[in-house]
């Protein structure tokens, strides 16, 4: 008769639905979840409902210009990362990079900048800063290297080399070379990675001042310290309120000019 | 930057007018002047940084591999791993209702919008700060991380599925259904096949990005090893912090590849 | 044994796909339905099981009225209606077994569908079609790497396995080259009376209707504008079905526009 499966092919899918299992099991295990919590957690959830409804509105005037900082963070962490992921990206695109040394420098800086995240970044520039947007800024501009760097050099490996030949031959050095023959090719995804990213950004700099580099998550870790919970509902909600807004924003940009 | 090059040269633009590409671009470029201006950093701060910085770097070198280290990174690693894996498996499992929830060719208008906002909201707050909220729901610990990555996973898996079940072949679906197929049938043979490998391939994605979240949630609690490399900041001491660090880099870096490995397999 | 009176269909945009259609089928005749493409063909065929919700009418098949059933009764009533499809509706990734099987889902339990636990008696049904469809030997082949004419005797295979009383048959050869087309139309035909299963198949070549179909309907606008003998189809009568198109002129663009529509409630 029939089967649509044969004795091999059982035994490898029950196989790796027990092994899933057993890997499920065993996570739940390590966790060491304390049930006592859980008993209490609708109560908690009841009381943290409780304490933060209604948000203090008032606390709007004191969480105004924090806000703000948390969106030049945002821009200034953007920008000083383009212009360092720019050359990186030029190295580490196999077709263009000068060198092939500099293509593997080019991926190991692009690997360990995206490899952690912005937030422990955060942690190492406070040390270096001492607390404040400077170190937020650091942060997210080499979290970021590693997002654009990656995304722009799989760009230019991916470009026609047609263009740059005809402008190499037109007599163009390598500044012409770039300018003329790679820009154009990248410039539309160019733009809509670094939208994108600072887009993401805003996010990651909410958060920032949990550690101490700035922005609103200052005013979040010491309203939540102060155990001010209207406070915190209406910080979450401003936080809310600029993500949807730069969230718009980039889809604009990345709808008019972005590949992404 | 890249946009040099339009300067000089009027080519047909993206955007209706010239004025709005212009109001467009130097609305980007004023915002990033007003953001040098309102944050404007006296260069012997950042030259006291730079300084700081070697000091740290060296007393970060050489990294603390000690017996007492290892135990703790260990510890915080295998939580880490283990909180990355039992929140993309519930995220992935709480996911699916939603993700038919919000294709928006097969749910009634209602259900969608519910959907959507599920979607939408799991996807607005940064995990940390979902992570404070649980915190305070369920206590501190790995639990607290597994809840908020499950959310987070949500608005990510739930998103990316609808729009896969959206585009999926309406007329195998019928065709099922045409047979007398109840409706768990019909989804097992009509939708399930259709949609399994882009779901096997985003469920390994997911918990690779799940296990990099996975690494920060302990800095507000969260369980992990987050808590580790935040307490060992805090301390001041930095040659653990590095070889925590080193750690997380290259566990990240492993999973990433297997991650890459499963999905080249699967799609 | 299928009597379809005043069936009416207006979909939500306000189109009226069928506009008061009547007619019958009697057991173990082939009728075929023919016109140009927007006429409605499709609309109705997909009202008679009702994966297409009819607005109005009723359609009753033998004693059973198709259009007042519960969501229950109607699975029962569609395991005696089979389908095949114009694009196949074969399930790509799914082996050409489990597609034909799947035409037994609706007599299946849930439990034994999902873990491919099939009876026997099917197992052996199944290959008997399948030989008689001249596919013995694919059983293991995905539906997706067959061509397009073995796909559509999988397609016929799956229908006739659910030991129907009718075979809806919509435009089954228009996604096939006219050598292939005609093939697929005679195992079609063969297999149906072989098996006494009566016919209402929907086509727009009109010499594959007159030579194969007992009974022709001309539908023009959602209206019945011929009825009579397969040899009753005259010039004139075609002139007012087309309204002077040439009939095999008529590129059919699949009535795609028309499904659109469709709300499933039963996911």
């Amino acid at each position: 008769m029939w089967n649509r499966f044969d004795k091999r092919d059982n035994i490898r899918r029950y196989g790796t639905a027990l092994v899933g299992l057993a890997i499920l099991i065993v996570s739940w295990r390590v966790m060491n979840v304390n049930y006592e919590y859980l008993l209490t957690a609708h109560y908690e959830i009841y009381d943290l409902l409780y304490r933060m409804v209604p948000p203090d509105l008032g606390y709007v005037n004191e969480i105004a210009s924090p806000l703000i900082e948390t969106i030049h963070m945002s821009i200034m962490g953007t920008a000083l990362s383009i212009i360092v992921s720019v050359p990186i990206a030029y190295l580490a695109a196999n077709n263009v990079s000068p060198h092939w040394t500099l293509v593997y420098f080019g991926k190991f800086i692009i690997s360990v900048t995206r490899s952690i995240s912005a937030i422990i970044w955060a942690l190492i520039f406070v040390v270096m800063f001492g607390p404040g947007a400077l170190a937020g800024i650091f942060a997210l501009a080499v979290r970021s290297i590693g997002f654009i760097g990656k995304l722009l050099s799989e760009a230019i490996e991916e470009i026609d080399p047609i263009p740059v030949e005809a402008v190499t031959a037109t007599g163009g050095n390598k500044i012409d070379v770039f300018v003329y023959g790679i820009v154009p090719q990248i410039k539309p995804a160019f733009i809509g990675m670094s939208t994108y990213r600072w887009d993401i950004n805003i996010r990651q700099a909410t958060v920032l001042g949990l550690v101490g580099a700035g922005g609103i998550g200052l005013v979040l870790d010491s309203a939540i310290t102060r155990l001010y919970w209207p406070g915190v509902t209406t910080i979450l909600l401003s936080i809310l309120l600029i993500v949807i807004f730069s969230e718009g924003i980039s889809a604009y940009l990345r709808k008019k000019i972005g590949g992404v | 930057m890249s946009t040099k090059e339009s300067h000089t040269w009027n080519r047909p633009s993206v955007f209706q007018s010239r004025v709005r590409k212009w109001a467009v671009y130097s609305g980007i470029v004023l915002f990033v002047l007003w953001s040098v201006w309102e944050l404007r950093v006296p260069i012997d701060r950042l030259i006291v940084g730079f300084g700081a910085g070697a000091d740290m770097v060296s007393s970060m070198f050489p990294p603390d591999f000690g017996p007492t280290a290892r135990g703790r990174i260990w510890t915080g690693m295998i939580d880490t791993i283990a909180m990355s894996i039992v929140a993309t498996i519930a995220g992935v499992i709480l996911s699916a209702p939603v993700a038919f929830m919000a294709a928006k060719n097969y749910a009634p208008r209602p259900v969608y919008y519910i959907g959507m906002g599920i979607i939408v909201f799991s996807r607005t707050f940064h995990p940390l700060i979902l992570a404070i909220v649980f915190v305070k729901a369920v206590g501190v610990g790995p639990l607290a991380g597994v809840i908020t990555l499950a959310v987070v996973t949500i608005g990510f898996f739930a998103k990316l599925l609808s729009e896969e079940i959206e585009d999926m072949d309406r007329l195998q679906y019928d065709a099922i259904r045409a047979t007398g197929a109840n409706p768990f049938q019909s989804l097992a043979y009509g939708i399930i096949p259709q949609i399994k490998p882009r779901f096997i391939g985003l469920s390994v994605y997911r918990w690779d990005i799940n296990f990099r979240a996975s690494t920060i949630i302990g800095i507000v609690g969260g369980g992990g090893i987050g808590s580790t490399l935040m307490s060992s900041f805090q301390r001041f001491q930095l040659d653990f912090s590095l070889a925590i660090l080193i750690t997380i880099l290259i566990c990240v870096m492993i999973g990433e590849v297997m991650s890459l490995k499963v999905r080249e397999k699967y799609q | 044994m299928l009597k379809i009176d005043g069936l009416k269909k207006t979909y939500s945009t306000g189109d009226e796909a069928l506009k008061g259609v009547s007619f019958e089928v009697d057991s173990s005749e082939i009728v075929a339905i023919i016109g140009p493409s927007g006429a409605g063909k499709s609309t109705l065929i997909r009202c008679v099981n009702r994966l297409e919700e009819p607005t109005e009418g009723t359609i009753f098949l033998d004693d059973v009225e198709v259009t007042s059933l519960s969501k229950k009764e109607l699975r029962n009533a569609r395991r005696d209606i089979g389908m095949v499809f114009q694009e196949f509706g074969l399930v790509d990734r799914l082996t050409v077994m489990e597609n034909v099987l799947s035409g037994r889902l609706g007599y299946m339990s849930s439990l034994n569908a999902f873990r491919r636990n099939y009876p026997e008696e099917d197992i052996r049904r199944a290959r008997e079609i399948l030989s008689t469809v001249d596919m013995a030997g694919y059983e293991d082949d995905r539906a997706d790497e067959l061509s397009g004419g073995q796909r559509q005797r999988v397609g016929i295979a799956r229908a006739v396995i659910q030991n129907p009383k009718i075979l809806l048959v919509d435009e089954p050869t228009s996604a096939l080259d006219p050598e292939t087309s005609r093939k697929v139309m005679e195992l079609l035909i063969d297999i149906a009376q072989e098996e006494d299963i009566s016919v209402l198949i929907n086509i727009h070549e009109v010499h594959l209707a007159t030579r194969f179909a007992d009974k022709i309907f001309g539908l023009r606008d959602g209206e019945v504008v011929f009825e009579g003998l397969a040899a009753e189809l005259d010039e004139s009568a075609k002139d007012k079905i087309y309204r002077g198109e040439d009939p095999e002129q008529e590129v059919d663009v699949s009535d795609d526009s028309e499904l659109q529509s469709t709300d499933i409630k039963e996911i």
